[in-house]
């Protein structure tokens, strides 16, 4: 089914962070262990999705049928910051235990460029909004695959013996260009 | 920072005035660049044609269905001096390396091939890019697809007649894939015509 | 701080991609090639002394609990002028780019230097600041684009000075995050050895 291979194109194939560069602050800043990993993914996937729909119902009918694609940056960029505000009070009011653990980590996803890439590249690839709504989904298991793997391989890496210019960043991109690399295998797995 | 109180109508005000500004600062900014945009896409459409079908004075355009395919093709039809020189076609397919990538394929009256251009593409550099250049596109110049019936051109692994690109062999075949739904579109339209 | 030291700041000892780990996305995502990064960095650095200018202006009449929204439309409008300036203007480089050029507005440079510094100044340090910041990035861009594309392609700002295929991986994506890796370690070498 044409779903299936949106998922797994979005998920190995073209992943979102290894492939396309999308959404590395939260990747390469809260990567730093498992807890705090699998947080940021569910507020992810949750703002994804819900933001993929939102921008594909304006671009489609109100900022196309009126000629206005060039308010395209302007009003996507609004609906995500409106959301993740909503998200936030709506989650602090329904379970704040919740709210508690995402805390910091939900004004940070307005500035996710994962949320407003995914929002564009839905548009651009023309998909129909069911097929659209699949591929956020799909990028958001995506993003947290390649978050938790990541923070997985720096749990293990505070325990070794890196050489001292390399400690932190620069070994973390180092890894992380080889999980890319790995990545890249899945090629032409799937076409999406 | 702000000496303004964050009262619900002043929040509200604020950002529906810096939205309406932005709004227009952008709608100003598009009507001045609406011209020169649609003018470099249209060069770049007719720079295309050019290579694959020179010596035209004029073209038409037409969009037909592939007969395997979800988008649309358009066809440009060449004209000099009052006769159809040629048709470029500017076809797509979806299985190369990186997915989708588009060609315009230049076919004389005849249905052989005068030349390939790539369009869009994202293929790996140094690898699947080398479709664009000569060792490999020009072996497709002057083939005519009616000499391969129904599996249309391949790659020499496929039992075809085109030798792939050295460890490109997926974008190789995805080019093979474009240029055959090229004509078969061609093939159509001239059945349609007649 | 004087001018001087508010407009070097962004170059070496707050570099915004090396130093202070900020606007990552574009920094690997489009420095396939020196002029790429070049021009991201340049297009970045236009949006961020813009929208510094403009935020440090109406500063005292935004009600503080909308101003990150506010900050977020104003910084989308200068990004769309950019968009559209560049795709009539500048179409091969646009091409390039793609989808980052919208991105800047989520780049968290932009947003940073708003937040931290546009909203609690001057204007004319605000511009100062970002264009000191601004010309940063585009040097922290410019010299990992510059890296990738030696050691990818054999060539810099396009001039090739070895005939024959680079390390591809430099320009693929592990390629980026390698590089990055590898620069900001040797940057630190130099920064933080006291």
């Amino acid at each position: 089914m044409e779903y299936i291979i949106i998922i797994i194109g979005t998920v190995l194939v073209s992943n979102i962070v290894l492939a396309n560069f999308l959404g590395i602050c939260p990747f390469l800043g809260v990567s730093g262990k498992l807890t705090t990993a699998s947080g940021m993914s569910g507020a992810v996937l949750f703002v994804m999705t819900v933001a993929t729909i939102i921008t594909w119902l304006i671009q489609n009918y109100i900022l196309d049928p009126f000629g206005l694609g060039f308010l395209q940056t302007i009003s996507f960029i609004l609906v995500i910051a409106s959301l993740v505000q909503v998200v936030e009070i709506i989650l602090k009011k329904v379970s704040p235990p919740l709210y508690q653990a995402l805390g910091v980590f939900l004004p940070l996803i307005t500035t996710n460029c994962a949320i407003l890439g995914v929002a564009l590249l839905t548009i651009q690839k023309e998909f129909t909004l069911v097929e659209g709504t699949i591929y956020a989904i799909g990028n958001s298991l995506g993003f947290a695959l390649a978050l938790i793997l990541f923070a997985g391989l720096r749990e293990h890496l505070e325990l070794m013996d890196v050489p001292k210019g390399m400690r932190g960043m620069p070994i973390a991109l180092v890894v992380a260009g080889i999980l890319s690399l790995a990545f890249m295998g899945f090629a032409n797995l799937v076409s999406i | 920072m702000a000496k303004k109180e964050s009262t619900f109508l002043n929040m509200f005000l604020t950002l529906l005035i810096v939205t309406a500004v932005s709004s227009l600062a952008a709608s100003a900014v598009y009507n001045l660049t609406k011209g020169p945009i649609a003018e470099v896409a249209r060069m770049k459409q007719q720079r295309a044609i050019e290579q694959v079908m020179p010596g035209f004075t004029s073209y038409d355009e037409v969009r037909v269905m592939p007969l395997n395919g979800k988008d649309s093709l358009s066809m440009f039809k060449g004209i000099k001096d009052g006769a159809e020189i040629g048709t470029a076609v500017n076809t797509y397919t979806y299985v190369g390396y990186s997915g989708l990538f588009k060609i315009m394929v230049g076919f004389d009256n005849e249905g052989k091939i005068i030349n390939t251009e790539v369009l869009e593409q994202k293929e790996t550099p140094g690898l699947g890019t080398k479709m664009a250049l000569p060792p490999f596109k020009d072996q497709f110049v002057g083939r005519n697809l009616a000499d391969f019936g129904k599996t249309g051109i391949q790659v020499s692994k496929d039992g075809g007649v085109i030798d792939a690109i050295t460890a490109a062999t997926i974008t190789s075949r995805a080019f093979c894939d474009a240029v055959n739904r090229a004509y078969g579109a061609w093939e159509e339209n001239k059945k349609d015509n007649k | 701080m004087n001018q001087m030291t508010n407009f070097t700041k962004g170059f070496f000892k707050e570099n915004p991609v090396f130093v202070m780990l900020l606007g990552m996305c574009p920094a690997l995502a489009v420095t396939n090639s020196a002029i790429n990064g070049l021009g991201m960095g340049l297009a970045t650095t236009f949006v961020l002394v813009m929208s510094n200018f403009v935020i440090a202006l109406i500063k005292n009449l935004i009600p503080s609990k909308v101003r990150i929204p506010t900050f977020i439309v104003v910084i989308a409008s200068f990004v769309t002028i950019v968009d559209l300036s560049m795709a009539g203007f500048v179409p091969a480089l646009h091409e390039q780019l793609g989808i980052f050029i919208p991105l800047i507005v989520v780049n968290c440079v932009v947003l940073g230097r708003a937040e931290a510094f546009a909203s609690k100044n001057t204007i004319g340090s605000s511009i100062i600041d970002g264009l000191g910041m601004g010309l940063g990035f585009a040097l922290a861009l410019t010299m990992l684009g510059a890296v990738r594309e030696i050691f990818g392609n054999y060539s810099v700002f396009g001039y090739k000075f070895i005939q024959a295929d680079g390390i591809l991986v430099f320009i693929l994506s592990p390629g980026a995050f390698i590089a990055l890796g590898f620069l900001i370690a040797l940057i630190n070498q130099f920064t933080k050895k006291a």
